[in-house]
């Protein structure tokens, strides 16, 4: 036995001078200091902040424009085409990949580098220690996403300047207007990309050094990009949190599509509160006097995933009460409505570029008429067979004129009209514009249906 | 002033499942002591040290550190420093780094930190600013000790603080763990080398299976154990040999028996103190040489495997 005998505890008592408990702001350095010490970070930083502008200044230049992204085939008319470029392809790709590698690794590095018992002995407070890498990583990532946001306006304003914007339904935007609308859109896929981060953090927690964790976010942005591709109720695909990385092309129509966004932006942000919550509560009850920690298995499926099924499913619930949107969201009525209102917009366009005696979209009084694949089935949902027969008048002609298009529609409510003649309305010739010759911009072009919206009566 | 306990543990248990850890451990480290923990491999020495250091908490028992009770919640206690299964340490930063993220982190100015003062103490003066990436296993034990030392603990738990060390390193830490005793900080240190151990520590508790089979100081473990093998070296072999038949309470053991190298002029005899003691003085009084003589394991070594092999066979 000891020796030694306790003569006096109180003593001890005397000697021990309450060490102060560390601020979270200081672990929140820290936990930064550490992020961009890492070459990765670093690079993906610099990435973000350099090649958009290259990206997209190059592409400016070039005689093919990639017309098979939203907003592509305007990145010769304007310098704000781009950023809208950019931020579909980082909906898509780069900001997953970029939440994985930031949120779905923070927690996991320590398990990789054996540091959390140093970590925990330094700081002294496992609360602290999520709360300053959550918000590390979080500024890690907002960071990379104003950098990617400031990249692309820069690249296309210095490439093509600063000139009006065709929205989705053909209207022009002024300058100024479309600045407006391309930071607000960048700032609504600001949600989404925070759910991503929530679930990032969520893997990386649950998960420990096993790579899953690394990949989850990917992986669910994956899993929802597919959702989106299926016919699945369209009030399914909004409770999705990855719904704002397609929700903010309402914002560049007119009337803006807010509902959707407004949906996406609150599903993701809900998303990101519930899945950093379950991350906190799976963390403060983890053991960490195992070293090879991999994750805890049934604990991270019932403490993380099932919540956040029941969250979906509760989403799903919500939306679907609330709106009308058990379908695809895609009908006839919507399809003619959104054609003939582009087609009036960039009819006026049109001849304006053709310095062709001025009309407005009411003395033109546009109606379309759209039907699906061999008209004998009820026209609805996505698909690359729906026709549709544009009608106009002009003021002092009896005749009507008529226009035909072929129509690509997505089961997100993208579609791309092809002019199917007449050529001399919707064929291919050249146009001089402000900024030099463009393509006829009534011959191809983009639109959207508001898949929540209500169908138009009559 | 009385002395008072840096550590007072009492019936300590952990468990992990189904596994017990620790089964009702006591232990009593004072000030100024450098405290030996020793035992096999998954004998409980790493879950006690992280119970000491605030990396998970008991399941039973009581524990107070520097006079305080130690509570549920996880958190190293104030005063205590220490790493266990080695320094955390951030390889994409350099030894400076590390430590000042550290001070920061423990809310200590870097500027007055004195983290050139730690570096110069664990010989890393040279490296400061070099990344840790690049630093050998001896070079992270010493920066995680520099660590330790830059929140001037009161409690200092390492963990094998001596692995990967080379002579000159091991002089480094060796001086440093002495100095910090001599001026009050107490120390609790594991290590399988027995060496250190008994170079360093002036009590020691060996652990088996989760439980204490001793606690003390090492002199009284020296005096509780049996027989020792000695290797002896002399001026005439033959002669020695031949003193040492003739000895009461010592035989000759066989050097490969002994685990020892073999060579003809080498002796390896297996005694108490006391026989051992009457030989030495045999042989000198017959004028031969004694040149070398040294127990085959050390003491502690000896005594630990005695009782942990007891342990496990009571166990079984």
């Amino acid at each position: 036995m000891s020796a030694t005998i306790a003569a006096d505890d109180n003593v001890a008592a005397e000697h021990v001078v309450p060490a102060a408990r560390v601020p979270v702001s200081r672990g929140y350095r820290f936990e930064v200091v550490k992020l961009v010490s890492q070459w990765r970070i670093r690079l993906l930083v610099l990435a973000c902040w350099i090649a958009p502008a290259l990206f997209v200044a190059a592409v400016s230049q070039q005689s093919t424009l990639p017309t098979d992204t939203l907003f592509g085939r305007w990145m010769h008319a304007t310098g704000w085409a781009g950023p809208l470029v950019v931020l579909g392809f980082a909906g898509t790709w780069a900001l997953p990949l970029l939440t994985s590698v930031v949120a779905g690794d923070v927690f996991a590095a320590e398990d990789r580098l054996g540091t959390w018992r140093h970590l925990l002995v330094a700081v002294r407070s496992p609360r602290r220690i999520f709360v300053a890498k959550a918000l590390a990583s979080l500024t890690v990532i907002v960071v990379m996403v104003v950098g990617l946001t400031a990249s692309g306006v820069v690249g296309g304003l210095l490439a093509v300047g600063n000139h009006p914007l065709v929205g989705l339904d053909g209207h022009l935007l002024s300058s100024g207007d479309a600045a407006g609308k391309v930071l607000l859109a960048w700032a609504c896929a600001l949600a989404p990309t925070l759910a991503l981060a929530g679930i990032g953090l969520l893997g990386s927690v649950a998960l420990g050094r096993s790579p899953m964790g690394l990949l989850l976010p990917a992986l669910v942005a994956i899993a929802m990009q597919l959702a989106q591709m299926l016919p699945l109720p369209v009030a399914l695909r909004a409770a999705l949190p990855g719904y704002a990385f397609i929700s903010w092309n309402g914002l560049f129509a007119s009337p803006e599509q807010l509902r959707p966004l407004v949906i996406g932006i609150v599903v993701s942000l809900v998303w990101a509160v519930l899945a950093t919550v379950l991350a906190y509560l799976i963390f403060m009850r983890r053991d960490f006097t195992n070293l090879s920690y991999d994750g805890s298995g049934r604990r991270a499926l019932v403490v993380g995933a099932l919540p956040l099924a029941g969250l979906l499913a509760a989403t799903f619930a919500v939306v679907a009460v609330a709106t009308p949107s058990m379908g695809s969201g895609i009908d006839q009525a919507k399809v003619q409505r959104s054609v003939a209102t582009a087609f009036a917009h960039l009819y006026r366009m049109q001849t304006d570029e053709l310095n062709r005696p001025a009309v407005t979209e009411a003395q033109l009084k546009v109606s379309a008429a759209c039907d699906k694949g061999d008209g004998r089935s009820d026209p609805h949902g996505a698909g690359n067979d729906w026709h549709c027969i544009v009608t106009w008048h002009l003021p002092g002609v009896e005749t009507t004129g008529q226009a035909i298009y072929q129509l690509d529609v997505s089961s997100n409510g993208r579609y791309v009209a092809d002019g199917d003649g007449p050529k001399e309305v919707n064929g291919y010739f050249l146009v001089h514009t402000s900024t030099g010759d463009a393509p006829n911009p009534m011959w191809q072009f983009d639109g959207n249906v508001d898949l929540l919206s209500a169908t138009p009566k009559g | 002033m009385g002395t008072y306990l840096a550590i007072r543990a009492r019936g300590i248990s952990k468990y992990f499942g189904d596994v017990v850890a620790l089964d009702g451990i006591d232990l009593d480290v004072a000030q100024g002591q450098i405290h030996g923990l020793v035992g096999p491999n998954g004998a409980g020495k790493t879950t006690l040290l992280g119970l000491l250091l605030g990396l998970s908490v008991a399941d039973g028992g009581s524990l107070e550190i520097l006079g305080t009770p130690v509570g549920r919640a996880l958190a190293a206690p104030d005063g205590v420093a220490g790493f266990v299964d080695g320094p955390g340490l951030y390889p994409s930063l350099t030894a400076s780094q590390n430590l000042a993220a550290l001070a920061a982190l423990r809310g200590i100015d870097k500027r007055t930190a004195g983290i050139g003062d730690v570096l110069d103490q664990v010989g890393l003066t040279d490296v400061a600013d070099d990344r840790v990436r690049g630093f050998s296993l001896g070079m992270r034990q010493r920066l995680g000790l520099a660590a330790a030392l830059l929140t001037k603990p009161r409690l200092l738990v390492l963990d094998e603080p001596a692995n990967g060390l080379d002579p000159a390193g091991k002089k480094h830490v060796h001086r440093v763990l002495t100095r910090l005793a001599a001026d009050g900080t107490s120390v609790v240190l594991s290590s399988h080398r027995m060496d250190d151990v008994e170079a360093l520590c002036s009590e020691v508790t060996i652990v088996a299976t989760g439980r204490v089979v001793f606690s003390g100081p090492l002199g009284k473990l020296a005096a509780e154990n049996s027989e020792l093998d000695y290797r002896l070296l002399t001026s005439d072999p033959r002669a020695a040999r031949a003193t040492a038949v003739e000895t009461a309470g010592l035989r000759l053991v066989d050097a490969v028996e002994a685990g020892t190298r073999q060579d003809e002029d080498l002796l390896v005899v297996r005694a108490k103190v006391p026989a051992l003691d009457d030989l030495v003085s045999r042989l000198v009084h017959a004028g031969i040489a004694v040149r070398e003589l040294a127990p085959v394991v050390s003491p502690l070594e000896a005594a630990f495997l005695a009782l942990t092999e007891q342990q496990q066979e009571a166990d079984r």
